[in-house]
Order: C-alpha cells, then structure tokens, then sequence
C-alpha cells in the first residue's frame, strides 16, 4: 500500500486546537475563510496567512504532511497567481497565492486536529434541526464517511486497473483500463451495500 | 447454540438465457456449533451462506434462525447473524479502525465516551489496540480481515457466518483467523477452501451444481470432495 492516499489525516495530540470541540472548529474554519476571501488588500491576506501559520503551528501539523497536502494546492494557486499577474499585477497574484495556501492550511489543521467521527457528530448536531422534516440525519452523515473511505481504495483500483493493462502493454488503450476499472468501482460499491446491510445499517436510525 | 433451518429453500435468478437454479431446494437442520461448507467455484457455497442473513432472499421455501423467518425479519435476523466477507476491504467502511468498530457499536451505546471506551478495549481483544487511529486503508490483508471480524464480534450475534474469511490471507494470518474463529462462543457457518479449517468443524456440507451432495461428519466429507475433484478428469470443468 506504499504511497496510498490517506485522506483521514488525524494526528492524535494534545494541542489546544485538538481539544476544541470539532463544531467550533468547523463553525471557526467557516469564519476564517469566509473572512481570508472578504478582506482585501495587503493587511488582511499577510494577517490570514500569519494566522494560518500560526494555527499549523499550534496543532503541530507534521512538515512532512503539511509538504504532501499543500503541493497540489500549491500547483494550483502558483497558475491562479500567474493568470492574476497578466490580469491585474503582482499585488493581486501575489494575494490571491497566500489566500488560496491559508485556506488550504486552515483545512489542513481542521483534519489533523479532529477525527473524522467527531466532524460527523458536529455535522448531525447541525443537521438535527432537519429530522422534523423526516430526514434521516444518520444516513447522510453515513453517506460522507463512505465517500471519505473510498477515496483511497478507489485510487487503489485505479493503480491496479492501470498496472493490469501496462502488464499486457495496453496502457496506450484507454478502454482497455477504463472499462475494467469501472466495472470494478461498481463491484466494490455492491459488496460495500451487502456489507453494510449484513452490519445492520440503514435497517434502522443509527442514532 | 442457535438452530439453522432451511426449509426447501430455492434460490433462482432470472437471466437472458433463462431461469438460473443458484440453490436447488435444499432442507436442512444445522444445530451443531461449527459447520463447514465446502465445494467448488461457483457451486451455490456464497448463496447459501448468504441466505442465513438475508443478502439473498429465497425464491421459495424459507429460512430461520432460532426461531426467526430471516426473509421476513431480516433486521432482527442480521442481529442474530454476523457476516464476514472474502474482502475486508468492502467490509470496513469508516476511515480510521476505532470508527469502524464505534460504528458497529453505535445502536448498543449511545454515549459516545463509553463507546469509544468500548471500541477501543475491542481492538485491544483483538491486537488492533496501536493501530486505533490510523487509516483503516494502512492495515495489512490480514489485519484487516481480524478488524472485520472484530467489528462483526463486538457487537455479539449468536451466529457467525464467515465466507471464505482466509482465501486473501497469508499463512500466518490464516492460521491467526482460523484460531479466532474456532475460539468463539459463537455457533460459526464457515464457508471454506482450507481444508484443514474444514476439517476442524463438527459438520461439513459439500455443495456442487447448486445442491448439497454430501452432509455429515466434517472429515468424511473432506475425504469426499477431494475424491469428487480427483476422480474427476481436469478438462470436464
């Protein structure tokens, strides 16, 4: 399984940040980044970015993990930042690139301090409200986590599928990692039904 | 022990081609503590074992365990039955293994604190203890498959049903789900191609072409099957 992509990024710790309940976090990440995109000019985005930093630090968000997720945000924000540069001039590019990695760091610290159980509580907490309306909280909160926890297995199937084909030097034929890579998403969407009925979910509220 | 009846049930599915029998009408009394079910690919093994907790429904006949109608009460038949799949991946479904366990744990205690108290003395049980936090997606086969079962045990069905729980596993896990299966209080379903496992249960079923051929002791019914695959020539199947 080397170099899987892990997207429960939970560090256990004992940093403030960790021991802050996760609808404050969540309601605080909201906040931050509500107010990182509002507040323009140099001030706010050099306040932003400090804060972030500041939050990483913390938490003790690991370098190595913080490198790993941000690179691909990085990529993103470096020709955000170049398009801006051409539109508007360096401030403006040079905003937008910190905005978009505080974000990304705000985020970050939010997954590394709170385990995914805890975020799905805070959001049913939210959603509690929408049970009068007969909605069935449980089952929403149960649709995220699985999209969560297949992320990296789908990966998987795709590196597998990919892998099969090149064995067979097919690799130049889309179809020929497409089709059976499709099919087996399916396949594991099936027996991941069967296995949660055969635990008894969804027979009734989880709550 | 829990007592397994089926009674003529028929699993049928229909296809392009026409009405495929998976199970032909099979009655069977099964109250012995371990029972193994053996037989080759695609013979009806799965089917059966699926139809003690209601991931398939019989097309006719019917199914109870201790008493409940598993096609008419399946959320009460699927507490009374556990299931282990071939592929733990499918089976866990929470990002880190303290959540899977806590999810199984979710309808027995409502106070989140002592559930996770709970799910963590599970993993404990069960060797998982250290790997509480981490991705379920960083697990070994092996170890994955012992945090399936763990999250199926922890929350006490009568009866386990394990379809071919060791066909993905290495020697040592194989032999470390083997002894945990065989150390349950639970009545235990095993549907297997080790037959050293097989050969460890009270009972044995061999099926082939969607029929139980041979049912009685677990090591007669080894014996029979290999003889059923050797006398056989290789290109008749």
């Amino acid at each position: 399984m080397s170099g899987s992509v892990t997207v429960g990024t939970y560090q256990p710790g004992r940093s403030v940040l960790h021991r802050l309940p996760a609808g404050l976090k969540l309601v605080g990440l909201m906040a931050l980044s509500i107010a990182t995109i509002a507040l323009r000019g140099p001030i706010p985005v050099v306040l932003a970015a400090a804060t972030a930093l500041t939050l990483a630090l913390v938490a003790r968000v690991p370098l190595r993990l913080a490198a790993r997720s941000l690179r691909i945000v990085l990529v993103v924000a470096l020709v955000a930042a170049a398009l801006q540069w051409w539109w508007y001039g360096g401030a403006k590019a040079i905003e937008t690139l910190l905005d978009l990695l505080a974000l990304a760091l705000f985020a970050l610290t939010l997954t590394v301090t709170t385990p995914i159980s805890a975020l799905l509580d805070a959001v049913l907490w939210a959603l509690r409200p929408l049970r009068r309306l007969g909605v069935r909280t449980e089952r929403i909160a149960l649709a995220v986590s699985l999209a969560i926890r297949a992320l990296p297995g789908t990966v998987d199937l795709a590196r597998e599928t990919r892998d099969a084909a090149r064995a067979r030097g097919l690799e130049r034929h889309p179809r020929a990692y497409l089709t059976p890579f499709v099919i087996r998403v399916v396949g594991h969407a099936h027996l991941t039904g069967d296995a949660l009925a055969a635990r008894g979910l969804g027979d009734d509220d989880l709550g | 022990m829990a007592l397994i009846e089926l009674r003529e049930a028929t699993v049928s599915v229909a296809t392009p081609a026409g009405e495929r029998v998976l199970l032909h009408p099979t009655t069977l009394s099964l109250p012995e503590r371990r029972i193994a079910v053996i037989g080759p690919n695609g013979s009806g093994k799965s089917t059966l074992a699926r139809l003690l907790n209601a991931l398939v429904v019989p097309t006719s006949g019917s199914v109870h365990v201790d008493g409940i109608d598993v096609a008419g009460q399946p959320a009460k038949a699927r507490r009374a039955v556990g299931f282990c799949f071939t592929d733990p991946a499918a089976q866990l479904v929470m990002p880190t293994c303290v959540e899977d366990i806590e999810l199984s744990l979710r309808r027995h205690e409502k106070d989140a604190k002592s559930r996770r108290a709970r799910a963590l003395d599970v993993l404990d049980a069960h060797g998982l203890r250290d790997h509480a936090d981490l991705s379920v997606h960083t697990l070994s086969g092996g170890q994955k498959q012992l945090l399936a079962l763990a999250g199926v045990l922890a929350v006490r069905p009568a009866v386990l049903v394990a379809d071919e729980p060791t066909t993905l596993l290495d020697l040592a896990h194989t032999r470390r789900v083997g002894d945990l299966l065989f150390s349950l209080e639970q009545q235990l379903v095993l549907v297997t191609h080790d037959l050293s496992l097989a050969r460890r249960c009270d009972r044995a079923l061999v099926i082939d072409q969607a029929r139980v051929v041979f049912d009685g002791d677990a090591g007669a019914a080894v014996d029979h099957y290999v003889s059923s695959v050797a006398g056989e020539a290789p290109d008749e199947r």
